[in-house]
C-alpha cells in the first residue's frame, strides 16, 4: 500500500521540476511528535497512545489524499448539479480524516467494507479518481463499468459501497470469518453510520463476531445525523462505542487523521492477537447534507457547520500541525493543491466525455463463470446476450 | 389405496398380497404408485424406480432388505415392485433424499476445503431434519458451524465469507425463516456480481426445506420458488428425488453464483434407487436443465419437487385409461428450461403445470406465459392449465390442509379437463 500511495503522491507532484522538490525537503524536519486526543475506552484497560509520530513523508501523503477526497467530493457536487450524475450521491467531505486515517492504520491485505457514503474509501482503497467519477457519471470507464453507480464500487479487498443501511455489517463479519478461517492474520474494517447503528442485524453481527472471536473491527462513523435525524432523536444510547456491550470499544476523534490512525493500529493489533472483535466510534462531521437532494440545513444550523469548518476541519488541522513543527511549508501545500486540482479536473473531463456503456452489454455479469445465455428485455422480442 | 392388490403385478395370476408385505411394514401405508406401473407395463427404463425387490414363490428373484421407514405414518414407505419372472435383481442402492443431500455435501466438503456449512443446529444436533448428520463429527467446528437464531446476521456473514473467497453453504431451517434474511440473499448476494461490473462474485448456496410440510400451518408452509425465481442473479433449483438432490446440491456448491436449493421436508425420508453413475463423487446434474421422467403422447405435465411424484402417480392411473402423460421434472426454477417444455408441448399439444405454491404469480403462471410467447403456443389444442396450492394461508386441520395442497386426484381432474374427457 505504501508504495502505491507514495507513487500516487509522487505522480501528483511530478508536475513541478524535480529540483524544487529537492530544495524544499532539505529545510524541514523529518518527523515530529504530536499530542492527540485520548480515546474513551469501554471494557479496555489501555487504549491507543496519546501521542503520535508523523513523518514528513507520511504527512504530505495524508494531506494529499485528504485533499483529493475533498476536491473529488466537491467536483461530484458540481457534476451532480450539472446533471452529469443522477440518482443517489452521498458525499463525505468533512470526513476525510476517517478514510485516510483508517487506511494508514492497516495493510493493503486487510479488508474494508462500508456503507453508501463510500467515495473517500473507494479512493483510499485504490480506485482512481477517474474510475470513481466515471462510475458516478455512468460511463463505461467507471470502476464498475457504469453498472453500479455511487453506491456499488468495488476493488481488491474493498467490498463497496452498500446501499442497504446496515446490511454491510454482517457482510463484514463474514469477511472477518473468512480471514480467521484462512488463518492469514488479516482483519476486516466494517463501517456503518450512527443511523445504521440502530439496525438489528448489527446486534446479530456483534453477537456472532464475539462468540466466534472474529477479527472484525466494527467502526461507527458518527457524524451526528442519520439523514435528517440527530443522534439524540434516534438512539436511546448515543455512546456508540459502548453499543457492542460485551465487545470492547474506543471513542476516537474522527477529525484528526493521526488519532484515527493510532486507534486503527491499536484496534487491528487487538484483532490480530485473536482477542476477537472491537468497536470503534469515529466522531466526525459531514459538511454536505445526507445526499445531494438534502441541503443539510433544515435539521442543523449553518453556524454549526461553519463552526466545525473553522475549528475542526481535518485538512486544516493537519496542515497547521505540519507547518507549526516545520515539517512542510505553506507553499508546498499550495503546490500539492494545484496538483490535486489538476488531477480532479482531468478526471472530471474523462468522466464527462467517456462514452456510456454499450447497450449490448446491458445483460452482462448476471452470472459468474457461466457460458453465455439469452436474457429477456422489456418485451419478448428484445433479447440480450449475457456474458460473465 | 392401491397397495396390496396392486395392478403392478407382472404375474399372469391375479395379484394377491404376498405375506412378506406385512413383514416389510407395509401395513396401512401407501407405496410408490409410479413404481408399480413399471412392472405392469413391462417397461424397461434406463433408471428404474424400483425400490425393493420382493421374493416370489416360484421366482428366483432375491429380496433386498428394506429399512428406510419414515417416521410419520402418512408418508410413503418403501415401495414394492414385482419384477418379471426371469430377471435377477441388481444390487439396488437405495438412498433417501436426506442421505443423498448428506452425501453430496460430504463429498464437496471433502473435495474443497473452502466449502463449509453454517446454520441453526447443523453441527451438534446433526441438523434439524438430520440432513447434516455426521458432518460435524467428521469435519469439526471450523467447517460445520452452529449459529444463533439470527437469520439476517448469519446469512449476511455467509455472503461476506463468500465475497472473501470461501464457499459457504447457508442452511435455513426452513425457507420461511429466510424471509428474515431475504435482503442479504437478494441485495447482497444475487445482485452483487452485476452491480460490481463483474468484479465481485458470490459463490454461496442457500439451502433448506421449502413449501408445505404436514400440519405445520400457515407460517411454516410457504413455497418460495416464485419469490426467489423472480430475481436475476440467483440460480434456483428444486430437486425431487435422491438423484436430483445429490446432483443438484453438488452442482450448486461448485457453482460460482448464489444458488438457492429448495428441498422438501416430506421427501427427506423417501428412498429412491440411486443409479450407478449417481454414486460417483463427480456426479453433477446441470443447473438449468429439466428432465423427462416419463415419456408420453397426450399431455405434458410439468412439475417441480414433491408434486413430480404425484404427477407420476396420476400418469399411472391415467395410463390404464389409455392416456399417456409426459411428465417433466423441472429440476431448476431459474434459469428455467422452457425449451424442454416447449418441445414436449409441441409433441403432446396439451399442458398442465403442477406446483405446491400459490397460483398468483407462480411457477405455473410463468410457464404458461412463456409457452404463449413461444412457438409451442401454435401447437396447443387447449389452454394451458395450472394445478397449484389453494390461494389461502395454509390451514391446520387435516381436511383443510389436504384440500390446500394439490393431490393426485386434482392432477388427474385437470388433465382430463384439458383433454376434454
Amino acid at each position: 500500500m505504501l508504495t502505491a500511495v507514495v507513487s500516487r503522491v509522487l505522480s501528483g507532484i511530478s508536475q513541478k521540476p524535480a529540483s524544487r522538490v529537492l530544495v524544499a525537503s532539505c529545510n524541514f524536519s523529518n518527523d515530529a511528535t504530536f499530542e492527540i486526543k485520548k480515546c474513551d475506552l469501554h471494557r479496555l484497560e489501555e487504549g491507543p497512545p496519546d501521542t503520535a509520530v508523523l513523518t514528513r513523508e507520511d504527512g504530505l501523503k495524508y494531506y494529499r489524499m485528504m485533499q483529493v477526497v475533498r476536491r473529488m467530493e466537491l467536483k461530484a457536487d458540481q457534476l451532480y448539479k450539472q446533471k452529469f450524475i443522477r440518482g443517489f450521491c452521498h458525499l463525505c467531505d468533512g470526513q476525510e480524516a476517517c478514510c485516510v486515517g483508517l487506511e494508514a492504520g492497516i495493510k493493503p491485505t486487510d479488508h474494508i467494507i462500508t456503507s453508501y457514503r463510500a467515495h473517500g474509501l473507494c479512493y483510499t482503497r485504490g480506485i482512481s479518481v477517474r474510475g470513481i467519477l466515471a462510475e458516478l457519471t455512468g460511463r463505461r470507464g467507471g470502476c464498475a463499468k457504469g453498472k453500479g453507480g455511487s453506491m456499488h464500487m468495488y476493488s481488491k479487498n474493498f467490498y463497496g459501497g452498500n446501499g442497504i443501511v446496515g446490511a454491510q455489517v454482517p457482510l463484514g463479519a463474514g469477511i472477518a470469518l473468512a480471514c480467521k478461517y484462512k488463518g492469514n492474520n488479516e482483519v476486516c474494517l466494517t463501517l456503518y453510520g450512527d443511523g445504521a447503528a440502530n439496525q438489528g442485524q448489527i446486534s446479530e453481527a456483534y453477537n456472532m463476531a464475539a462468540l466466534w472471536k472474529l477479527p472484525c473491527i466494527f467502526i461507527c462513523e458518527n457524524n451526528f445525523y442519520g439523514m435528517g435525524t440527530s443522534v439524540d432523536r434516534a438512539a436511546a444510547s448515543t455512546e456508540y462505542y459502548k453499543r457492542g456491550n460485551f465487545i470492547p470499544g474506543l471513542r476516537v476523534d474522527g477529525m484528526d487523521v493521526l488519532c484515527v490512525r493510532e486507534a486503527t493500529k491499536f484496534a487491528a493489533d487487538f484483532c490480530r492477537s485473536g482477542k476477537g472483535p472491537i468497536v470503534m466510534e469515529l466522531q466526525t462531521y459531514r459538511y454536505h447534507g445526507h445526499s445531494m437532494s438534502d441541503p443539510g440545513i433544515s435539521y442543523r444550523t449553518r453556524e454549526e457547520i461553519q463552526n466545525v469548518r473553522n475549528k475542526s476541519d481535518p485538512i486544516m488541522i493537519l496542515k497547521n500541525r505540519m507547518v507549526s513543527k516545520n515539517l512542510a511549508s505553506i507553499e508546498e501545500f499550495k503546490d500539492i493543491d494545484v496538483g490535486v486540482r489538476k488531477e480532479i479536473d482531468d478526471a472530471a473531463q474523462f468522466a464527462t466525455t467517456n462514452p456510456e456503456p454499450r447497450l449490448e452489454e446491458l445483460a452482462h455479469h448476471i452470472y459468474s463463470s457461466n457460458p453465455p445465455f439469452e436474457v429477456r428485455g422489456t418485451n419478448q422480442w428484445i433479447k440480450f446476450k449475457s456474458h460473465s | 389405496r392401491r397397495g396390496r392388490t396392486s395392478p403392478g403385478a407382472t404375474s399372469p395370476r391375479p395379484s394377491a398380497p404376498h405375506p412378506r408385505w406385512e413383514l416389510a411394514g407395509h401395513a396401512g401405508a401407501a407405496p410408490f404408485h409410479w413404481s408399480e406401473s413399471l412392472g405392469r407395463r413391462g417397461l424397461i427404463r434406463p433408471r428404474p424406480r424400483s425400490v425393493v425387490v420382493q421374493l416370489q414363490l416360484e421366482d428366483t428373484v432375491k429380496m433386498a432388505a428394506v429399512s428406510a421407514l419414515v417416521r410419520r405414518p402418512l408418508r410413503q414407505v418403501s415401495g414394492l415392485l414385482r419384477r418379471r419372472f426371469h430377471r435377477t435383481a441388481p444390487a439396488a442402492l437405495q438412498v433417501t433424499v436426506r442421505d443423498a443431500i448428506n452425501q453430496g455435501m460430504d463429498e464437496e466438503l471433502e473435495r474443497d476445503e473452502k466449502v463449509f456449512l453454517l446454520g441453526e443446529e447443523v453441527a451438534q444436533y446433526d441438523g434439524a431434519y438430520k440432513v447434516s448428520r455426521g458432518l460435524w463429527k467428521k469435519y469439526g467446528d471450523k467447517r460445520i458451524i452452529d449459529t444463533p437464531i439470527s437469520e439476517m446476521g448469519f446469512a449476511g456473514i455467509a455472503v461476506g465469507a463468500a465475497m472473501a473467497g470461501l464457499r459457504p453453504i447457508c442452511e435455513f431451517m426452513t425457507f420461511n425463516f429466510s424471509m428474515q434474511a431475504i435482503d442479504q440473499v437478494i441485495n447482497s448476494a444475487a445482485k452483487t456480481y452485476y452491480m460490481s461490473g463483474g468484479l465481485q462474485s458470490v459463490p454461496i448456496v442457500f439451502r433448506g426445506p421449502n413449501g408445505a410440510s404436514a400440519g405445520v400451518a400457515a407460517q411454516h408452509s410457504q413455497c418460495f420458488a416464485a419469490w426467489y425465481g423472480h430475481c436475476p442473479g440467483l440460480k434456483v433449483v428444486s430437486p425431487w428425488n435422491s438423484e436430483d438432490a445429490k446432483g443438484l446440491i453438488k452442482s450448486a456448491i461448485r457453482d460460482n453464483n448464489p444458488v438457492v436449493v429448495l428441498e422438501n421436508e416430506l421427501m427427506y425420508g423417501v428412498p429412491f434407487e440411486l443409479p450407478s453413475e449417481a454414486q460417483s463423487k463427480d456426479f453433477l446434474i446441470p443447473i438449468g436443465k429439466a428432465k423427462i421422467e416419463r415419456q408420453g403422447t397426450h399431455v405434458t405435465v410439468v412439475a417441480h419437487s414433491r408434486p413430480v411424484g404425484h404427477c407420476l402417480e396420476a400418469a399411472t392411473v391415467l395410463s390404464k385409461e389409455g392416456i399417456e402423460c409426459e411428465v417433466v421434472n423441472l429440476r431448476t426454477i431459474r434459469p428455467m428450461d422452457i425449451e424442454t417444455i416447449e418441445n414436449s408441448v409441441m409433441k403432446t399439444n396439451h399442458l398442465v403445470t403442477v406446483e405446491g405454491g400459490w397460483p398468483q404469480f407462480g411457477v405455473g403462471a410463468e410457464i404458461c406465459a412463456r409457452i404463449m410467447e413461444g412457438q409451442a403456443f401454435n401447437f396447443l389444442d387447449a389452454p394451458a392449465v395450472r394445478v397449484t396450492g389453494a390461494d389461502v394461508p395454509m390451514p391446520y386441520a387435516k381436511i383443510l390442509e389436504d384440500n390446500s395442497v394439490p393431490q393426485v386426484k386434482d392432477i388427474i381432474f385437470a388433465i382430463k379437463k384439458t383433454l376434454n374427457i
